[in-house]
C-alpha cells in the first residue's frame, strides 16, 4: 500500500474534477469562444487594495488573467476563456488556497447580466453531466433548474443586517457583515447573484449610468459559497488609471507592496468594446459539486503537503 | 506575540486579561474584500465563549499558563487535591474547573494541571484510564432484547455503557476523550 493517504483517498474527487474541467472546456467551445493561454508570471498585476501578488524575480506570479485577457479583447479576440492557476498571498482556508484555478471568461458586446445567464447555463451543464438535477452541499439541496434568484447588495443589507449598506460602509463594516451576516443566507434555497456593489469596491467595473453609486458587478453564491466575481467591464483608460492610482494609493498607506502601473493594458484599453468578464473559482465548484468540506479535498496536493 | 496568521483551533491567547482557546477558526475573504479571520474562542477560567473576527495585522499575547505534571491525592467538600511530583506542593482544585476529568481521578492518577496566575483552570487526565466496575446488574443468559451494552458505575461514581459480558469487580479501560469503554483488562 503506497504511504500518501491522503491523496489515495482524494482518487474520487479528482476524477471528479477532471469531468467537470472537460465539461467546462466543451460548454465553451461549443458557444464558440478561443481557449487562451496567457503568462503566468507578469511585471504589473491589477493594483487592487486587498489582493496580494507573489513576487517572482523581480516581475509577480498573476492573481488573475484579467489584463493579458482584456489586451486580447482590445485586440479584436471577441470571446475568449482560459483555465490557469493564480496565486494569491497569505490566502489560506479550508476555501482558499494561495495557488488555485481559476477560470476567466470575456464576451464583447456584453453587460454584467449577460454573464449571470451564462452562469446559469454552464453550471446546470456541469451538473447535468454528473447526473445532477439540483447541488446537495453541506446538508443543503440548491434547486438550479429554476431561474436563479438576482439580489441588490443593498437589498441584501436590508433583507439580512440591521445596517444599511450605506451605513455599513461609513463604519468601515461592510466586510464584515457581508461575511457574518450576508453570505452564510446566500444561495441556500437556489443560486443567488448579489448584484451592484459600491463603486469603490469593483476597481474594474464599469458604473452603472443611472446610479454611479454602485458599480455593475456581481458575485455568484451558491450554499453560502462564493464561486465567481463578474462585471461589466470598464473601458475608459483615463478614469481606470485614476482608480488603479487610487488603489495603488491605499497599498501605500497600509505598507503593502506596491506595483508598476500596467502601462499597455492601459494605453491598450481605449479599443476595448464594451464588453463583460468573470472569474469563477474552479476549486471551489469542485468542492460544490463533489459536497467537499474543505478546499483542501479537491486538489492533489496542498502547500503544506509539498 | 501572535500573528493573525498563528490562529488555528488550540492557539491559547491573552484577551482582557484572561486567557483563551479558540475553539473554532475560518479565514474569510468576501469577493474583493479584505482578509477577514472569523475565530471561536472559550475562555479557560469561566468558559464563556466568544465570537471575534480580526483584520490582518492584529497581534496577540499568547496566554500566560503553565503545565505542571501531579498526582490526584484525594478530595475534600468540593475541592480536589493534587500534588506536584517534583515539589511535592499539593493544590486545590475547584470541580466545576475540572470538568470530565471528575469522572477519571483515582488515587495516585499523573495529570497534568494547567495553572493560569498560580491557579488551577483545567487537568488533563491521560487518554486511557483503568477503572474497576462497582455496580452492574449480571448478563442474563439467553437474553434476546437484543441490547448489546448496559449500564455500569465505576468506583469514581462514573455511569457508562458497557459491553454485556462485564461483570462487577471487573477492570475496564475507559478513553477519557469520549467518555466511552474501551476494553476489559485481562487478569
Amino acid at each position: 500500500m503506497a504511504k500518501n493517504l491522503p491523496l489515495i483517498r482524494r482518487k474520487e474527487a479528482l476524477w471528479g474534477r477532471s469531468i467537470i474541467i472537460q465539461e467546462i472546456r466543451r460548454f465553451f467551445f461549443k458557444e464558440g469562444y478561443l481557449e487562451v493561454d496567457t503568462p503566468l508570471r507578469i511585471p504589473a498585476p491589477a493594483p487592487e487594495s486587498h489582493i496580494d501578488a507573489i513576487p517572482s524575480d523581480r516581475w509577480f506570479l498573476h492573481t488573475s488573467p484579467e489584463l493579458c485577457m482584456k489586451r486580447m479583447l482590445a485586440a479584436g479576440f471577441e470571446r475568449i476563456f482560459q483555465i490557469c492557476h493564480c496565486w494569491r498571498d497569505g490566502e489560506r482556508g479550508i476555501r482558499h488556497l494561495p495557488e488555485f484555478t481559476m477560470l476567466e471568461w470575456y464576451r464583447v458586446d456584453a453587460d454584467y447580466r449577460d454573464l449571470m445567464n451564462d452562469c446559469e447555463t454552464l453550471i446546470r451543464a456541469v451538473a447535468q453531466v454528473l447526473g445532477y438535477g439540483s447541488i446537495c452541499y453541506h446538508g443543503m439541496e440548491v434547486e438550479i433548474g429554476e431561474p436563479w434568484e438576482r439580489l441588490s447588495v443593498s437589498e441584501a443589507f436590508r433583507r439580512y443586517s440591521d445596517m444599511t449598506m450605506a451605513e455599513a460602509l461609513e463604519k468601515d463594516m461592510f466586510d464584515e457583515i457581508m461575511v457574518r451576516d450576508i453570505e452564510p443566507r446566500l444561495g441556500l434555497q437556489k443560486p443567488t447573484f448579489i448584484y451592484d456593489y459600491p463603486a469603490e469596491r469593483g476597481a474594474l467595473a464599469r458604473l452603472r449610468k443611472d446610479n454611479p453609486t454602485v458599480a455593475e458587478r456581481f458575485e455568484l453564491y451558491i450554499g453560502g459559497l462564493e464561486l465567481a466575481n463578474a462585471f461589466s467591464e470598464l473601458t475608459d483608460a483615463g478614469e481606470q488609471r485614476s482608480r488603479f492610482v487610487q488603489e495603488a494609493l491605499f497599498r501605500e498607506s497600509v505598507n503593502r507592496t506596491t506595483y508598476p502601473l500596467p502601462e499597455k493594458f492601459l494605453d491598450e484599453l481605449s479599443d476595448m468594446p464594451p464588453s463583460a468578464g468573470i472569474a469563477l473559482g474552479v476549486d471551489r465548484l469542485v468542492m460544490l459539486l463533489l459536497d467537499s468540506s474543505s478546499i483542501d479535498k479537491v486538489v492533489a496536493f496542498t502547500p503544506e503537503e509539498l | 506575540m501572535y500573528t493573525v496568521a498563528d490562529l488555528r483551533k488550540g492557539l491559547k491567547i491573552t484577551l482582557d486579561g484572561d486567557p483563551y482557546i479558540v475553539i473554532a477558526f475560518d479565514f474569510a475573504k468576501p469577493g474583493k474584500g479584505q482578509a477577514l479571520y472569523r475565530t471561536k474562542m472559550r475562555n479557560m477560567i469561566n468558559g464563556t465563549i466568544l465570537d471575534r473576527t480580526y483584520r490582518s495585522g492584529e497581534t496577540f499575547e499568547p496566554a500566560s499558563l503553565e503545565d505542571r505534571k501531579m498526582q490526584y491525592l484525594y478530595k475534600e467538600d468540593d475541592h480536589y487535591c493534587f500534588m506536584d511530583n517534583q515539589s511535592y506542593e499539593q493544590i486545590h482544585v475547584d470541580e466545576n474547573a475540572l470538568g470530565d476529568a471528575k469522572n477519571y481521578l483515582i488515587d495516585n492518577l499523573p495529570v497534568d494541571v494547567l495553572l493560569f496566575k498560580g491557579k488551577a483552570i483545567g487537568v488533563d487526565v491521560p487518554n486511557f484510564v483503568n477503572l474497576r466496575v462497582v455496580q452492574t446488574d449480571p448478563w442474563a443468559k439467553g437474553d434476546t432484547s437484543g441490547s448489546d451494552s448496559k449500564p455500569a458505575t465505576v468506583e469514581t461514581g462514573y455511569v457508562l455503557r458497557v459491553p454485556p459480558f462485564i461483570e462487577e469487580g471487573e477492570l475496564i479501560t475507559i478513553d477519557t476523550r469520549t467518555g466511552e469503554y474501551s476494553t476489559r483488562v485481562k487478569g
